[in-house]
């Protein structure tokens, strides 16, 4: 079966599918990448809220993080999408306006940063607590106001804590794009499933498909690598 | 001792956690250049004071001023009181420098970096002036080559050195010290009392809570001896230490010694 491949079939021009599926491939780095940068901030907004927030801000990113932990992702996703853009059209009706069509690729990146959020929220709050207390003491013994403390204290000094779970979280965001195929995104799972089922070649495609995510996987890896040993500078070599 | 405005004056101070009542009524006035050394055993309040010198702690009730000026405070429901304007807190903290028994440096800045962090960010100094004054104040404690370090890969001594250097460099109304060897391991405590000696001796403005007795009564021109809560007895050190009059200072002392 494998001398019988036709690697033709990737070819990058037609009748090859290699461009399409690169497309695809880029489609979903995107969505990742988008999807991971909204998760990170809607995560320090939620941490800073559960951590320090009043009580009204404690409890909406509690009710957050529990119901987006607690419901599968396909789910979350299927809810987003259909729910949310029928209430938001709903809403812009209601107000005399009309409908408006949110394009796919910012309807991908909202539900996936609304997904990775959740999960961010709870690395971050758990990394800002491994902070020894003592160094965010000298800051305010010192003047600094509560913003700065934050700024030039509490977030670095939680990094080297948080990056570990916010890898893991890259991850995720990297494959839960294939979940969105569901929705109908061309991204490369929705890709490599046509382009199998157009030529046969099953096999073939989920290969290139499979290896593909792999590569993106290992650039990863270095340019996590990278980020740990810089966000680590100053700290014993075993902790 | 002299007239001028007290550096930091604290005035019927009383703080409690809960039901616990660690302070009851502490008055005490530190002048430009006075040396205040408090001791006590533990559990007699005196880090509590200390802390709440810069409003680490608040009072339950009580005034602190720092160079005249009392923070403003308002009452709070649980009947205690904090800090009502926040703008006032930060400038007054800015004029305080604590060293803390745990050094609490930022790990993740190099030494220098510790040092000119307060004078850029908080101070607003130009950087090259602030990197000028650190290299200064470096030199003063010994830690001149070792600006670039990070505190994690220095000695105990050496890391609680280039926190004495962070205070400096802010050239705090007082320089607040709480417990600044209790952490170290024996062989280091020397370098570290070396350095608060040289800085007394200049006539900087500090209150040192201590458990070195031959160190405070050394350096310090003023001693206080608190005992649950109170301020049981204080004076000049020769007098504090050499005709301790209240039975728990007499039997303390014996203790230590």
């Amino acid at each position: 079966m494998i001398d019988a491949m036709d690697f033709s079939l990737l070819a990058l021009s037609s009748p090859g599918w290699g461009g399409a599926l690169l497309a695809g491939f880029l489609r979903s780095v995107e969505l990742a990448a988008g999807g991971y940068l909204l998760g990170l901030v809607i995560g320090l907004l939620g941490a800073t809220a559960k951590l320090y927030g009043g009580r009204v801000l404690r409890d909406i990113a509690e009710i957050y993080t529990l119901l987006i932990r607690a419901v599968p992702e396909l789910v979350l996703m299927l809810l987003f999408y259909y729910v949310g853009t029928d209430l938001l059209n709903k809403l812009m009706g209601a107000m005399g306006r009309e409908g408006i069509d949110i394009d796919g690729l910012s309807a991908g990146i909202l539900v996936i940063g609304l997904v990775q959020g959740g999960y961010a929220t709870e690395v971050i709050r758990g990394a800002i607590r491994a902070v020894p207390p003592g160094q965010i003491e000298a800051a305010q013994a010192f003047g600094m106001s509560p913003l700065k403390v934050l700024r030039r204290v509490t977030l670095p000094a939680m990094t080297p804590h948080a990056l570990p779970g916010m890898a893991n979280l890259w991850m995720i965001a990297t494959k839960d794009t294939a979940l969105l195929a569901v929705i109908g995104f061309s991204e490369l799972t929705l890709v490599t499933k046509q382009a199998a089922a157009a030529t046969r070649e099953y096999f073939l495609f989920f290969i290139a498909a499979g290896l593909l995510y792999l590569a993106l996987t290992l650039i990863s890896n270095l340019g996590l690598r990278w980020l740990e040993r810089r966000a680590r500078r100053g700290l014993p070599a075993a902790a | 001792m002299n007239n001028a405005t007290p550096a930091v004056e604290i005035r019927d101070l009383h703080k409690h956690f809960g039901r616990l009542e660690v302070l009851k009524g502490i008055s005490l006035t530190a002048r430009p250049g006075d040396v205040v050394a408090v001791i006590g055993g533990s559990g007699s309040g005196k880090s509590t004071m200390l802390r709440c010198i810069n409003m680490l702690e608040t009072p339950s009730a009580g005034e602190i001023a720092i160079h005249g000026e009392a923070y403003a405070m308002r009452p709070t429901r649980d009947g205690g009181l904090e800090p009502a304007d926040r703008r006032q807190l930060q400038r007054i903290r800015a004029q305080l420098g604590m060293v803390f028994q745990n050094f609490n440096l930022w790990p993740h800045r190099t030494v220098l970096g510790n040092v000119i962090e307060v004078p850029v960010q908080v101070l607003g100094m130009p950087r090259d002036e602030a990197v000028a004054r650190a290299r200064q104040v470096l030199e003063r404690v010994g830690l001149a080559e070792k600006e670039d370090a990070y505190p994690a890969h220095m000695s105990g001594g050496q890391q609680q050195r280039c926190a004495i250097a962070r205070v400096l460099a802010v050239e705090p109304l007082a320089m607040l010290f709480d417990e600044p060897t209790s952490a170290l391991d024996p062989e280091l405590v020397g370098e570290v009392l070396t350095v608060i000696r040289d800085l007394a001796a200049e006539r900087r403005t500090m209150i040192l809570v201590t458990h070195e007795m031959g160190f405070a009564r050394d350096v310090a021109s003023h001693v206080v001896y608190l005992k649950d809560g109170r301020i049981e007895e204080q004076g000049p050190p020769e007098q504090i230490f050499g005709d301790p009059r209240s039975p728990h200072l007499q039997q303390f002392i014996r203790s230590i010694a």
